[in-house]
């Protein structure tokens, strides 16, 4: 049983080398802890999606990897390190190579990213300039080709941004995350503001993409039923942390922690019985002042005061990840004591 | 089966565009007939532009129509004479939006939103004001009322300042409540208490709720029909079982096969949207609206356009293909 879970054979998950991987990051937000003691790998070629509810330091995690927080955010403690070399010591020369050329970034809403008032084209071949010795006849020809690549026309070089619609440029803010060839591309909110229809084109031109390219994508949204058709691994964070990492598959099949429990509830199925879900009930809490033991522990309904040996863990003793199946990472103390 | 609260019949919005000399019209409703009945959810499902908060808005009398009629138990709308016909109507059918962060005032307390239109509508005497203003904050559920009815809408998350525009308008004992996307700026976590929500106050006060939304799922989970719009015209409508089950409308069939379904994760079907748009036309020719998109198209597509048709008693579809209407066959 637990045999089965592990999603790649042994020999391939080896074979695939780390690009990225976040030791104890944490973060910090004046007085509020945004992000705490995070651990996260992404090797080669992989979909990682990261899925938690606003405010849980999903953008914290994007805007760190590229080193883009916004004071008064900063790293506080851990590492960020892209292919062993840390990210967080890097000086503004080396970070300048180190964006878009390794690591590029698609925001929530990027389509507004733009300049109104230039040529797409002209976007590309900043971008390609910024970062390469090439003629802007030639980086023309590269955008026109990477444009094609998202499928939009690539006479469409010389629209401006308001001639496209929210879907096209959306795209295009991909093929230019894309232009430079990184091997890692941190999506954030990609398509939320976008219809289902072209959310899913667009999701499948990244798949495609992936495919011929090989680069990893580090996928942040709060739609877990989307990362469960698309991420290969998906982690779960909650109030700053991670509370559960294994592959998509075993996340939608069994589901360890309450919360990845109560948040897959949340999304009623389109096909099969309709049940009534419950939601989680409560609200997250204030990072300023986390709840001791368990962050969790108020709104779960696995916290009960009867079960006196565990509750005082759970409301006492800060719950770490542990692996408990190949690749099946729960910071629980209830599955712990399971175990 | 329940009596139609609204009737809407023919609805149509045109908005004039472009410039003095070349004028032409955006048809952004077209011709979109259904009835609201009293305690069901009716769900309203389309991409953004399909028309969905135009029709929302229609009905809640902050746009006029460009023609057809909306009948508030059998009586026309529009011909509300007068101040007080005007206000029977707006108590009567009541409308939430989507952003709860923009429609509560951020100087005023949330007892302040609630009691307004308790006072303006003259629903109890006022010195049970205060006692019903907590009653109907305890019925959306947020406890301690009294606490929660002093506090200003910054202190709210975004789902307890829903359910207070929901209280808001449960004051005033409407028949109808259009509820346009009230839970797409919300946490995955709290949608389902807002969904959870609306179905309880259509049964218990037997109110007919019209759910504008673009998530299929979610219109699964809580209604009972479904109108499918796409540009401006309705080209589905049934109960939402049947209709998702086996959808007749291609575009019905697009939708369903985009969204993503936790309950069935795995699926490799490719999704192709073709050129086609679904936001309203401008002055649309004759001919099926979603034929540049259509994988069924046939000749008949491009001449005529398609009206609804019932191929099963009350599941209704605009599709030359798969439901034939006896007029043009």
């Amino acid at each position: 049983m637990i045999a089965e879970e592990a999603t790649l054979p042994v020999p391939m998950r080896e074979k695939a080398e780390t690009l990225l991987e976040l030791r104890g990051l944490q973060v910090d937000y004046g007085r509020a802890r945004a992000v705490d003691g995070v651990d996260l790998k992404i090797r080669q070629g992989e979909i990682v999606g990261l899925a938690g509810e606003s405010g849980c330091g999903k953008t914290t995690i994007a805007s760190s990897v590229l080193r883009i927080l916004r004071p008064p955010g900063h790293v506080a403690g851990g590492s960020i390190l892209f292919r062993g070399e840390d990210i967080v010591a890097m000086s503004d020369a080396e970070l300048r190579r180190f964006r878009w050329r390794n690591v590029s970034i698609v925001f929530q809403g990027a389509m507004n990213a733009l300049n109104p008032l230039m040529r797409v084209g002209d976007q590309f071949v900043d971008t390609l300039r910024a970062h390469e010795r090439i003629d802007k006849r030639r980086a023309l020809v590269r955008a026109g080709e990477l444009l094609d690549m998202v499928g939009i026309d690539p006479r469409r070089l010389r629209a401006y941004p308001h001639e496209l619609s929210g879907g096209m440029r959306q795209r295009v803010i991909i093929a230019i995350a894309l232009s430079l060839t990184p091997e890692l591309i941190v999506m954030d909110e990609p398509t939320t503001a976008l219809d289902v229809v072209v959310q899913r084109e667009i999701l499948q031109q990244v798949d495609a993409l992936k495919r011929e390219f090989g680069f990893a994508v580090l996928f942040i949204t709060h739609d877990v039923s989307l990362l469960l058709e698309f991420a290969d691994r998906i982690s779960i964070m909650y109030a700053g942390e991670i509370v559960e990492t294994t592959s998509a598959k075993s996340l939608a099949t069994r589901p360890l922690h309450p919360y990845t429990q109560g948040l897959l509830a949340s999304f009623p199925p389109l096909t099969g019985p309709v049940t009534r879900l419950t939601g989680i009930p409560g609200a997250p809490p204030d990072l300023r002042d986390p709840p001791a033991g368990c962050r969790f522990h108020p709104r779960c309904p696995h916290c009960l005061p009867e079960r006196l040996g565990l509750y005082t863990r759970q409301t006492t003793e800060r719950p770490v990840l542990r692996e408990l199946a190949p690749g099946h990472e729960v910071a629980c103390h209830l599955v712990e004591g399971d175990a | 089966m329940s009596a139609a609260e609204l009737e809407v019949r023919g609805l149509t919005k045109h908005f004039a565009v472009g410039r003095a000399l070349r004028r032409s019209r955006l048809h952004a409703v077209d011709d979109v007939s259904f009835e609201l009945r009293a305690g069901t959810v009716t769900a309203l499902v389309g991409e953004s532009g399909s028309g969905k908060s135009t029709v929302a808005r229609i009905l809640a009398r902050l746009l006029e129509p460009t023609s057809g009629l909306v009948l508030f138990r059998g009586d026309d709308a529009s011909q509300a004479r007068g101040r007080g016909d005007e206000l029977r109507y707006r108590s009567e059918v009541q409308i939430i939006f989507q952003d709860p962060f923009d429609s509560l005032n951020p100087v005023k307390t949330v007892g302040h939103h609630i009691e307004r239109p308790l006072r303006i509508h003259g629903m109890v005497p006022s010195r049970q004001i205060e006692g019903r203003v907590h009653e109907l904050l305890a019925s959306v559920g947020l406890y301690p009322p009294a606490e929660i009815a002093a506090k200003y809408p910054h202190e709210l998350s975004g789902g307890q300042r829903q359910r207070v525009n929901i209280a808001r308008v449960l004051g005033v004992e409407p028949r109808v409540v259009l509820a346009d996307e009230p839970t797409s700026m919300l946490d995955v976590s709290i949608r389902i208490g807002i969904l959870n929500l609306m179905r309880k106050l259509a049964e218990e006060h037997d109110i007919a709720f019209l759910y504008v939304t673009h998530d299929l799922a979610a219109a699964r989970y809580v209604a009972d029909d479904i109108l499918v719009m796409y540009a401006g015209q309705i080209v589905e409508q049934g109960p939402v079982e049947e209709v998702l089950a086996e959808p007749l409308h291609p575009y019905t069939r697009l939708l369903l096969a985009a969204a993503p379904d936790p309950g069935n994760p795995v699926r490799p079907a490719r999704v192709e949207r073709g050129p086609g748009r679904a936001s309203a036309a401008v002055e649309p020719a004759a001919g099926c609206r979603f034929l540049p998109r259509c994988p069924l198209a046939v000749a008949l597509c491009s001449e005529v356009t398609p009206q609804l048709a019932e191929p099963h008693a009350g599941h209704a579809a605009r599709c030359h293909v798969t439901a034939p209407s006896i007029v043009t066959v």
